[in-house]
């Protein structure tokens, strides 16, 4: 990846502290300054200027139906989230989201219950999930080249089972898991999110594990040296973000019903997008689940309003592709302006 | 005899073999392809990757990546598709430049954030991969540029056979000196290497990494312009989608090649030589009675493989943090 190595004249500017404490400054000030506190704010102008923009926004069932189109990358995000925080990528995702359709499309043509259906996709998610935690552990692969490597070869495979054909036929049942609802509004899918976004949560800030995955994003070597069991943990965070795209895939594939080999095209950006949107360093170390899920609020509102307007969706790319690069890169111009600003006052 | 042994061991020998022993496999099957005049038109179709793989090789070895150079060649493709629809009377000359114009200026946008504001360039370049595509879409509002539409001249000049072969492959071989001569002999092919082997080093050098890097991605985005002209003359049509998820096969053609990703590892002659492998198994499935569906598993395969060997060969002998305790328990017994 593109980091520079620090140069010599971008010298530390102050002097390492001498105490270091378990908790930087207040917390509420904190809370208050941080990144998930401006999502917040970004998700209600967002929310705000949707029911402003369109009459039919404010509707519990159109809200509910906006949950639709991002819950399934959302999901991914989560352990997308797992995987940059440990300093590696997976840009295999939506490759393994349309093997795994077609592997259940298969399987549904065999005749196979909606169960196993849906079980052989999070089998083939899990399988493709093992494969690239390998190239990467074992064969110690750059995941950025391996996972585009395994992105082709992934979809390449449903391709080559597929050609321009699709399997349309899925048992009875198998619906709910892209269409069933759990309670009135409340959809399975959006249901199956929140219950993941607070497993991620709780993992990610309240275990040791969790905090093993962010010390192996600031620094693998150090994180090695306290005994933290480094290429079996990011085997692990493959693993499961391959089972999560098998969630996903069992999702979108109920939800419309039919799988092609294209299905899924460019989620690997929606889902990265999510993921450094939510304030996660795409270098690794820093960043939280609450903020992805903030993210993913942000996503999804965005491009279901600009749909209510009738914006097509090569515009809301367009959209999608500027925020991930504005989100980047305003917090460093605006550290470079506070900089110039603090030096003429000083 | 030290000379022939590094030439046995390079890269760029092992590629040669691997190419040639695919040949000797196709031709067992399908003896047509290797006639020359079937090789000249393979090497022709697979021009426009070579150029590409070029500029990416430029990137890829200063550390970057840049993932926007099949939607640069879309957008610069259909703005002069467009141009020439508008206005056939411009010289084709004119619309050349201007493809390469507004490829640099779309590339140097990718370079200036990863340089100015040090931006990963994963991460800029997925960006501006989506904003480019998008930019093709709101310039042409969705519509096609068809060949009736496009004048003579403009669709003429990559066909135009110069000494038995088109310009279209001339320009890949022009592309392909010049790069060598650009890497070996040029001060700022130099400082690709330099930056990408050892950013620190060469910033003590006297080397400014991000401002190499800004080249290379001006190099890849001006090279990037260049294509989209040929592209879109010598398909006869420009839409949204032309070369769409291009970009991962000429990031393939530079890692088949031998170029490390993290940067300073490689040469122009192998990411030449990666470009023709894929060039030849995607013009040879066909032939071999392999359904094209499969070629992109094949290549996905192939970089996968491409990248086990390349890491395993420049792989330093890595240190053991933590030994395991009953081994040591045992020495020290």
């Amino acid at each position: 990846m593109a980091l520079l190595d620090t140069a010599p004249a971008a010298a530390p500017e102050r002097a390492p502290p001498r105490s270091i404490p378990d908790r930087t400054g207040g917390r509420l000030a904190g809370l208050l300054r941080s990144w998930e506190a401006l999502l917040l704010l970004l998700f209600a102008a967002v929310f705000a200027a949707n029911s402003l923009a369109s009459p039919y926004f404010l509707d519990i069932w159109n809200l509910s139906d906006a949950t639709f189109n991002f819950t399934e990358k959302a999901i991914v995000a989560l352990a997308l989230a797992f995987v940059i925080l440990s300093g590696e990528i997976d840009i295999s995702v939506a490759g393994i989201i349309a093997l795994a359709s077609t592997a259940m499309g298969a399987a549904a043509a065999a005749g196979q219950p909606a169960l196993a259906v849906a079980g052989v996709g999070l089998l083939v998610g899990l399988g493709c999930g093992a494969f690239n935690g390998v190239l990467v552990t074992v064969l110690a692969l750059p995941s950025i080249v391996a996972t585009i490597g395994t992105m082709s070869l992934f979809r390449g495979l449903a391709y080559a089972a597929l050609g321009d054909g699709a399997y349309t036929q899925y048992p009875e049942g198998f619906g709910y898991f892209g269409q069933g609802y759990v309670w009135e509004w409340l959809s399975f899918e959006f249901t199956v999110f929140l219950a993941l976004a607070a497993l991620a949560t709780l993992v990610l800030h309240f275990t040791t594990f969790g905090r093993q995955v962010r010390a192996i994003g600031h620094s693998p070597e150090a994180a090695r040296f306290s005994g933290v069991p480094v290429r079996r943990i990011r085997f692990t965070l493959f693993l499961l973000t391959g089972l999560a795209a098998g969630l996903a895939s069992v999702m979108l594939t109920s939800r419309l019903g039919s799988t092609r080999p294209s299905i899924a095209t460019g989620w690997e950006l929606d889902i990265v997008t999510m993921v450094v949107l939510g304030g996660v360093a795409i270098t690794g170390g820093f960043g939280t689940i609450p903020g992805v899920v903030l993210a993913a609020f942000v996503m999804g509102l965005v491009t279901f309003g600009l749909g209510l307007l009738n914006v097509p969706g090569i515009i809301m790319s367009i959209v999608v592709g500027a925020m991930l690069i504005a989100v980047i890169a305003l917090p460093v111009i605006a550290a470079r302006l506070a900089r110039r600003w603090k030096r003429r006052s000083a | 005899m030290s000379e022939i042994r590094t030439l046995l061991k390079a890269r760029e020998t092992l590629l040669g073999a691997a190419i040639a022993l695919l040949l000797l496999a196709i031709a067992a099957r399908a003896p047509a392809f290797v006639a020359p005049a079937n090789l000249a038109a393979v090497f022709t179709d697979t021009s426009i990757l070579i150029v590409l793989a070029i500029g990416q090789a430029a990137v890829i070895l200063t550390r970057s990546i840049d993932l926007s150079v099949a939607a640069n060649l879309a957008l610069s493709g259909m703005a002069v598709a467009m141009l020439n629809a508008a206005h056939p009377e411009l010289p084709v000359i004119v619309l050349v430049v201007a493809a390469m114009g507004i490829g640099l200026a779309l590339g140097a946008f990718n370079g200036l954030l990863v340089w100015r504001l040090g931006l990963p360039s994963i991460v800029v370049t997925l960006g501006t991969l989506t904003i480019y595509r998008g930019l093709a879409f709101v310039l042409s509002g969705g519509a096609w540029v068809n060949s009736f539409q496009l004048s003579p001249a403009f669709l003429a000049l990559p066909r135009t056979v110069i000494l038995g072969l088109p310009v279209l492959a001339w320009t890949a071989i022009v592309a392909v000196v010049l790069a060598l001569l650009f890497f070996r002999y040029a001060a700022p092919g130099r400082a690709i290497y330099a930056v990408g082997g050892n950013p620190t080093a060469a910033v003590y050098a006297g080397l400014d990494p991000g401002r190499t890097m800004f080249l290379a991605f001006s190099l890849s985005g001006t090279l990037a312009g260049l294509c989209g002209y040929l592209w879109v003359s010598r398909f006869a049509v420009a839409y949204v989608d032309v070369a769409s998820g291009f970009e991962l096969d000429v990031i393939a053609a530079c890692v088949i090649g031998g170029i490390s990703i993290a940067g300073g590892i490689g040469s122009v002659a192998g990411a030449v030589m990666g470009a023709l492998f894929l060039g030849i198994i995607k013009n040879a499935l066909p032939l071999v009675g392999i359904s094209p569906f499969w070629q992109m598993a094949i290549s996905g395969a192939v970089i996968v493989a491409a990248v086990a060997l390349n890491v395993r060969a420049e792989r330093r002998p890595g240190r053991v943090i933590l030994r395991r305790v009953d081994r040591r328990a045992t020495l020290e017994a």
